[in-house]
């Protein structure tokens, strides 16, 4: 937020263009709003669906084999109350451990260990990409009672993990790159059904969303360090688990761009936590304790108008990742109105459209993988008792709740999480529909009566 | 039953809607929104009805009750959408480029009224479609063989009927119609009260000869005409402004 080497004059001059920018900023906001919801309907409504027609048909992930070494309560009591209780003692466990391990990740990053946290995200992705597809292929197969031999499926499963490191480690095409994000996270929420406790699924839902207001918006928060920090060191934030929509400049961006500057950062919120997943629940492969797997749910506008006063220095990075960003932020910018009658400033409105052309490019929206996992586990968890019409009306709610908050980070233009009103939602219309108005719509149909 | 029953029932059922959905609201995103919270205010309504149906529970058994009063309940929350989607429109105005139409009040109408039309027709069939692809025989105790074939064709009339009877509705509250609204809640009443007998022939024609009849007064308060479908037929392309 502040203009380094400009001189007095320059300086007055450049305030001024700011001033416009910022202008014209809103309006672009306001315009790519709407693009911006859909670029996140389309990955979240995928990661959903997947994970549904998952739960509906392979058996295995809703059977229960065991739990989590963080859920000790395994609600074997018969009473409501018992169940009740076990559930938010999972909960707060589980809670627990997330705030330990965001803690512990946010120190890591104010003293600057980012080969730590490098090979900790490695580690975990190395997990789902390779150990949690296996799993999941083998269940397909045996499901739909395809055989494979062991050596179509190496090469098969060693092809998907090593594209998928490098495509979310490093650089890859831009589709394949959200299509890996989303296959991971569908992965992690199908892990999550199938080992939690059902009611503690319900009150982890709940807690991980008043944990995720609370982080945020409260100063002391670790994620509002962790972002206040990354803010002051004008770097990224670790992109690796960040489903973006455009492509992230920002990749390497640290060393190998340093004359890009943020004139205005939105304040991003960012959380992580790092889960063990352990394999180690009762009676599955024997108990090898994988390296902690993290991930960061980090929601941002994404608007971050860069300045750019040494464009050559980017022509080293033009790949072809960049030139097909750039032509999809053509297309964006063609849909816009052009600043109307500036006649006589025609090649500095040129000049700056094509800045902010560039601009666009790295405006795509970004959310956090944790909320398409969460808002996975509760349209699976929703799903898992064979309604259809539960299941609607939570894809339908979170749908609503993600537009919702996305509305309102557009009025309040501050870090907000994207978990509370989606999750709130999601939750009350699961139950409402499950237990009202399920059996409405049944009788209705069994009548054929249409209302 | 089988996978060509499941297939066929979806595709009648969802066909033409999914169509729709396809070739006008798929590409712009701001439709999609208004679809989905049409889609929400429809879910809304039916929650209300159910939360009705279940704390009157002497009269569960009678359907018609809860039928009326949710028929009731989702011409409110239709008003609703209008009254939500009105306020908005300045906003909504501010997302798209193109200078503000007529149309565009239609648009918004129509793009909701699918979304009820959608939510409604999801709601109806989707359990009936899940256990179409299960094990069983259809009327193996004396009921009519019919049932998920019937139950599809009116699923999908009532999608579209929902669709243009939205159209009629906005335009009604605008212009204070008053004519207009009592014709959509009156024939919402007059059609879901005839499924309450037994579905059969003669009751979904009369269904199929209202949509024709409501889908022509849609279109021609839109402001269309036999001329624009000729041209629309003829593939004329020159001339006329109202699309």
């Amino acid at each position: 937020v502040e203009t380094r080497e400009a001189g007095d004059g320059e300086d007055r001059g450049f305030r001024r263009r700011e001033e416009e920018e910022e202008e014209e900023d809103t309006e672009m906001t306001l315009k790519y709003g709407a693009k911006h919801v859909i670029m996140l309907f389309a990955p979240v409504s995928l990661c959903m669906a997947v994970v549904v027609a998952t739960i509906s048909s392979i058996t295995f992930y809703t059977e229960k084999n065991g739990y989590l070494i963080y859920t000790p309560f395994h609600e074997e009591g018969a009473t409501t109350a018992s169940k009740v209780g076990d559930s938010l003692a999972n909960a707060a466990i589980m809670v627990g451990v997330i705030l330990v391990m965001t803690v512990f990740l946010v120190i890591l990053y104010k003293y600057r260990c980012y080969k730590f946290i490098h090979g900790w995200l490695i580690l975990s992705s190395l997990m789902l990409l390779f150990l949690f597809a296996y799993i999941y292929l083998g269940e397909v197969l045996q499901a739909y009672n395809i055989p494979c031999d062991y050596i179509t499926l190496t090469i098969v499963m060693w092809n998907f993990g090593a594209v998928g490191m490098v495509c979310i480690h490093w650089k890859g095409p831009l589709l394949l790159q959200q299509a890996y994000l989303i296959v991971i996270s569908a992965l992690m929420a199908l892990v999550f059904i199938k080992y939690l406790p059902d009611w503690t699924t319900w009150f982890i839902l709940g807690a991980i969303s008043l944990y995720d207001l609370v982080a945020v918006l409260c100063p002391k928060g670790p994620l509002k360090v962790l972002v206040e920090t990354a803010q002051e060191r004008n770097e990224p934030i670790f992109p690796a688990l960040i489903y973006s929509s455009t492509m992230m400049w920002f990749v390497g961006m640290a060393d190998s761009d340093p004359e890009a500057k943020k004139k205005k950062k939105k304040k991003k919120k960012k959380r992580r936590s790092d889960m063990q997943a352990a394999a180690a629940p009762v009676g599955a492969t024997g108990g090898d304790e994988e390296g902690g797997f993290s991930e960061d749910w980090y929601e941002s506008r994404g608007y971050e108008p860069t300045r750019r006063p040494n464009r050559g220095g980017n022509a080293s990075d033009a790949s072809m990742n960049s030139e097909d960003a750039r032509s999809a932020a053509q297309a964006l910018a063609n849909g816009r109105v052009s600043p109307g009658g500036n006649q006589q400033q025609q090649p500095q409105a040129q000049a700056q459209q094509q800045e902010e052309e560039e601009d666009e490019e790295e405006r795509g929206v970004k959310l956090g993988l944790g909320d398409f996992i969460f808002y996975s586990v509760l349209v699976g968890k929703a799903s898992s008792n064979g309604d259809w019409n539960t299941t609607l009306a939570c894809f339908v709610a979170i749908l609503i709740g993600l537009c919702l908050t996305l509305l309102l980070l557009a009025i309040f233009k501050k870090a907000l999480p994207a978990l509370p009103i989606s999750i709130t939602f999601g939750l009350i219309f699961n139950f409402a529909t499950s237990n009202l108005v399920t059996p409405f719509t049944d009788a209705l149909s069994s009548q054929q009566v249409y209302v | 039953m089988t996978a060509k029953e499941f297939f066929g029932c979806t595709f009648i059922a969802y066909g033409p809607a999914f169509a729709l959905f396809i070739f006008t609201i798929a590409r712009e995103p701001l439709r999609i929104i208004i679809l989905i919270a049409g889609c929400f205010f429809w879910l809304l309504s039916l929650l209300f009805s159910s939360v009705l149906w279940n704390i009157v529970w002497p009269l569960k058994d009678q359907l018609a009750f809860g039928l009326v009063f949710s028929v009731l309940f989702q011409e409110v929350f239709r008003f609703f959408v209008y009254k939500l989607l009105r306020k908005a429109d300045e906003g909504l105005q501010t997302f798209s480029d193109a200078p503000p139409t007529a149309s565009d009040k239609h648009m918004i109408a129509y793009v909701a009224g699918l979304g009820f039309g959608l939510m409604s027709g999801a709601f109806s069939l989707v359990n009936v479609l899940a256990m179409a692809t299960g094990p069983g025989t259809v009327g193996i105790h004396g009921d009519s063989p019919h049932f998920f074939i019937t139950s599809a064709l009116m699923t999908s009339c009532f999608i579209l009927l929902h669709t243009f009877w939205n159209v009629i509705f906005f335009w009604g509250c605008d212009q204070r119609s008053y004519l207009s609204i009592a014709y959509v809640v009156g024939l919402h009443m007059l059609i879901s009260c005839l499924t309450l007998l037994p579905l059969q022939l003669a009751t979904i024609l009369p269904a199929y000869v209202i949509l024709l009849v409501t889908m022509v007064i849609a279109y021609a308060l839109v402001g269309g005409s036999v001329k624009n479908v000729m041209a629309f037929v003829t593939c004329k392309r020159a001339g006329y402004t109202s699309d």
